[in-house]
């Protein structure tokens, strides 16, 4: 009897493992960060992208208020695929788009926003990507949906249509 | 008198070496356990992605804000999630992860002792 329990206890328990395992092989091997967790934003100073005054990050988000917040780039290319639905958001004038300038240089930026336009109603520089760190960001494009000072949702890479109408629908 | 300037000198820079390489070491240190999220395993110290030298500027910021190494983790997993740590800590996610190689051992230590240790 004895010699029995062993073998037998040693296949159960290979036998969790191997459950264990074998739900592993269908998880998502890929990361996919959380973008639905609400989180306060986040507190920086910073300089303002025109007149270079500094700005504490308190006096820009305003309660009662949806932002769009932007993180972009004249050297990105994805960014100069989604301006033209920023410029469309701007127009439809129901969220303020704040843009934050990631690791660029002032003369091409500026080219950039006369070439296609200038959707934002405020830009501010982060010369060496540490604001966009402080937001959680892993680079450019993106956007985070923000109100009562708080972040609502994130969206990593360029907007599309379908996550512009996505957006229409949140802040109804 | 030539000599002695230059021992003073040495032991003026002396401490300030010292100083700055410890900060260089702990730096080194975080930015290892760190995994650059845009990058394929690669941690925050390998990598010269864009992200990654933000990150180690953000790293530096905070040694000089006086964080210790442990608070500058809870900072990035805040911000990003645990899986930014490459050695996670004990919680109810990851405590499979923990407790399963020492309960392995121990039933391969349990079948060992019974089938050459007590048969003798």
């Amino acid at each position: 009897m004895k010699n029995k329990i062993l073998p037998f206890s040693v296949i159960i328990i290979f036998g969790i493992i191997f459950v264990f395992f074998y739900k592993g092989l269908e998880d998502s091997k890929i990361y996919t960060p959380d973008v639905n967790t609400t989180k306060e934003i986040p507190v920086f100073n910073t300089k303002e992208f025109f007149s270079g005054e500094n700005v504490k990050s308190s006096s820009i988000f305003e309660l009662d208020k949806v932002y769009l917040l932007n993180i972009w780039s004249s050297w990105c290319v994805p960014c100069r695929q989604e301006h033209p639905l920023l410029t469309k958001l701007n127009l439809e004038n129901k969220v303020n788009i704040i843009g934050i300038n990631y690791k660029d240089n002032l003369k091409n930026a500026e080219n950039f926003l006369k070439e296609l336009g200038n959707p934002y109603k405020e830009i501010f520089i982060d010369l060496d990507g540490t604001i966009s760190i402080e937001w959680g960001a892993y680079g450019v494009p993106e956007s985070f949906l923000i109100y009562n000072n708080k972040i609502i949702k994130k969206y990593i890479g360029p907007l599309n249509q379908e996550l512009v109408d996505e957006i229409n629908l949140l802040i109804k | 008198m030539k000599f002695f300037k230059f021992f003073l000198i040495v032991i003026i820079l002396f401490p300030l070496i010292i100083v700055n390489a410890e900060e260089n070491d702990k730096r080194n240190k975080i930015t290892k356990n760190l995994r650059c999220l845009i990058c394929q395993g690669q941690s925050v110290y390998d990598s010269d992605s864009e992200f990654a030298n933000s990150l180690k500027i953000v790293v530096d910021k905070k040694l000089k804000e006086g964080l210790s190494e442990d608070q500058i983790y809870e900072y990035f997993k805040i911000k990003y999630g645990e899986w930014i740590l490459y050695d996670p800590g004990l919680n109810k996610n990851t405590y499979i992860l923990w407790l399963l190689p020492i309960l392995i051992f121990l039933i391969g230590g349990a079948i060992i002792y019974k089938s050459f240790i007590v048969k003798k």
